[in-house]
């Protein structure tokens, strides 16, 4: 009599994206951009566009997007990086155009840019990456900075009467017309993540769908800046961040039924 | 517009974008600011009509970067404005300027500083010439001084800028603008430019590329430093270009350029028929500025007259090109533009004639 054996085949459950560059980061450990950079990487193979991905750096830690991403990669001045995605999207209407951007470069010096671009409903996606701090220039705080946390430029704790408080970017950009798609997703836990990747996914699908600007806001961590571990910086996010900054989505065209 | 004998009979802001229409350019961003809104208003019609693309930016800000975008993407792009708005562009040129990308950018200028005046001026040659925004770049600048040329200097500067991988400036006032005259427009010429490897099309079929300013590695930034001077070295020696009018037996040359120009030619030929020995020396290049061609001016006349529509800038650059510094006289009229009365007026005296 023969025992039929059934072959146990290793099969890869994981790898590295096509569209991610096989080099080490310059990215702090315990810092979240890693893992938003791998997620847009999964989006660009999904749906086979990186040959026709331009991608647009921002000014800060992710400049050096053209360093890990394996796409054509323009450098924005501070801020620009909507404006410029426009003109690129404008002069290539069948090209794949995304923009990733930082809190203090969105969300301060280039308000004015993501606003309009998103008004004007250009097909474009942005990537937002929100760690309430000016990650590369040392850790000063940010229009995104928690009331009361400790920067190197708000000392004593950011205060309301003086400095504001905290813009919620996600929900203000799903106010314009233009907006097609809007969430806010964080990467600090397994749970999360698996949210994060639908949600640049379905951004992903208003591109390509035409359908108009799309967002994503990143909550992130950044340990250094902190001052913290990263265990506790995920903590944070999980608790106090995501708080203020609420994860979830706040528009999308396709559940409209537009 | 159009006459039977093919002549056009249009404002200069007007020939401004048949230029450009003509040189292929298909896509133009800007902000409303007086006194270049004809260029904006003209395109905004004729550019979608040929498949082109018109879009009013949020700000002169968003709209160099709007250019910033489709330069990296290999498209002839303009725009144009005045003072104020260039102002703030002067952060985007840079970034342009760092990254090496072509752009055509019309400076209607106007009389400053801050919001100043809608005047014709001649206010912003020190911004145009001198580099206007950080990091020490030059770019080509022309300054047309008719219609005509304000048609055919436009063509040139998207030569020159795809040429040298560079922004090109075309630097002119309200009334060059507003004037109209009638021209022969003369087909566009492609001259031969390189093509552009370089553009962000997507990495198919070849390696991911990009398009950038920042250089931190080892001496990299220094090495891009010295790429770039070569490039305005080269600009010098190949780019000049002047315009000698009744230069012969001159002994008093004025050195103008634009508006001013134009009028000091008719004060040249006044003079002449009172037997007065004037001429007159016109840089349309104003980067790079004819410096050679000053001096040997310079050192064969008795008096070089600089006219300007500003308290005294290019003089700058006429006292750089030449050491007769004794034979240089100036002649300003800031935000005005000058009557051709008035020169003579400074002619006489110079030649030492009752005014």
């Amino acid at each position: 009599m023969t025992v039929q054996v059934k072959q146990r085949v290793a099969k890869k459950v994981f790898d590295r994206p096509l569209a991610l560059v096989d080099v080490k980061s310059h990215f702090c450990p315990g810092c979240h951009h890693g893992l938003a950079h791998r997620i847009v990487a999964e989006a660009i193979d999904a749906y086979g566009v990186r040959e026709k991905a331009i991608g647009v750096a921002c000014v800060g830690c992710s400049v050096f997007l053209y360093d890990y991403i394996d796409v054509d990669v323009v450098e924005a001045p501070h801020g620009r990086a909507p404006a410029v995605a426009t003109g690129v999207k404008r002069a290539q209407p069948d090209k794949f155009v995304f923009t990733y951007q930082g809190d203090g470069d969105l969300a301060a010096i280039g308000t004015s840019e993501i606003i309009h671009a998103a008004n004007r409903g250009e097909n474009l996606t942005v990537i937002f990456v929100n760690n309430t701090t000016y990650g590369m220039t040392g850790g000063q705080m940010a229009p995104t900075t928690l009331l009361g946390q400790r920067t190197t430029t708000s000392p004593a704790g950011r205060s309301a009467r003086n400095d504001g408080s905290p813009i919620r970017m996600a929900e203000l950009l799903a106010q314009l017309g233009g907006t097609a798609y809007s969430a806010r997703v964080a990467t600090s836990s397994p749970a999360q993540i698996k949210k994060a990747k639908q949600a640049v996914r379905r951004a992903f699908e208003t591109q390509l769908a035409g359908k108009g600007l799309s967002i994503v806001e990143f909550l992130s961590t950044c340990p250094t800046n902190w001052g913290m571990k990263p265990l506790d910086a995920q903590k944070r996010v999980l608790g106090e961040m995501s708080s203020y900054f609420p994860l979830g989505v706040y528009k999308d065209w396709k559940a409209q039924g537009a | 517009m159009s006459e039977p004998s093919g002549r056009l009979f249009v404002k200069g802001n007007e020939a401004i974008c048949l230029g450009a229409i003509a040189a292929g350019c298909r896509h133009y961003y800007g902000y409303p600011i007086t006194p270049q809104n004809d260029i904006p208003e003209y395109l905004s019609g004729a550019l979608p009509e040929m498949g082109g693309v018109f879009l009013q930016a949020e700000s002169e800000v968003a709209t160099i970067n709007f250019m910033l975008g489709t330069a990296a993407s290999g498209k002839r792009v303009m725009t144009s404005s005045s003072g104020p708005g260039i102002s703030l562009m002067q952060e985007g040129l840079s970034y342009m300027a760092g990254s090496e990308l072509p752009c055509v950018v019309v400076n209607i200028s106007r009389s400053g500083p801050g919001l100043g005046g809608i005047a014709p001026s001649q206010g912003d040659y020190l911004q145009a010439v001198k580099c206007g925004g950080h990091g020490g770049y030059k770019m080509p600048v022309l300054a047309p001084h008719s219609v005509e040329e304000m048609y055919a200097l436009t063509m040139l500067a998207f030569d020159l800028a795809d040429r040298y991988r560079s922004p090109a400036l075309i630097l002119g006032d309200a009334v060059i603008g507003q004037m109209k005259e009638p021209f022969r427009p003369v087909p566009y010429a492609d001259p031969g430019l390189p093509p552009k490897p370089w553009a962000l099309t997507g990495a198919a079929g070849r390696p991911r590329q990009y398009v950038k300013s920042l250089y931190l590695k080892d001496e990299a930034i220094e090495v891009h430093n010295w790429k770039l001077w070569r490039k305005y070295q080269e600009m010098a020696e190949r780019e000049v270009r002047f315009e000698e009018f009744q230069l012969e037996g001159a002994r008093i040359a004025i050195v103008a350029f634009g508006t001013a120009a134009r009028v000091a030619k008719t004060a040249v030929q006044w003079a002449r028929a009172e037997g007065i020995a004037a001429g007159m020396l016109r840089p349309i290049t104003l980067f790079p500025f004819p410096a050679q061609a000053v001096d040997a001016v310079a050192q064969r006349v008795d008096t070089l007259l600089v006219l300007e529509m500003n308290t005294g800038q290019m003089l700058e650059d006429v006292r750089a090109s030449t050491s007769a510094h004794d034979r240089i006289r100036f002649l300003g009229k800031p935000c005005a533009m000058p009557t051709p009365e008035e020169i003579l007026r400074e002619i006489r005296k110079l030649a030492g004639k009752a005014p």
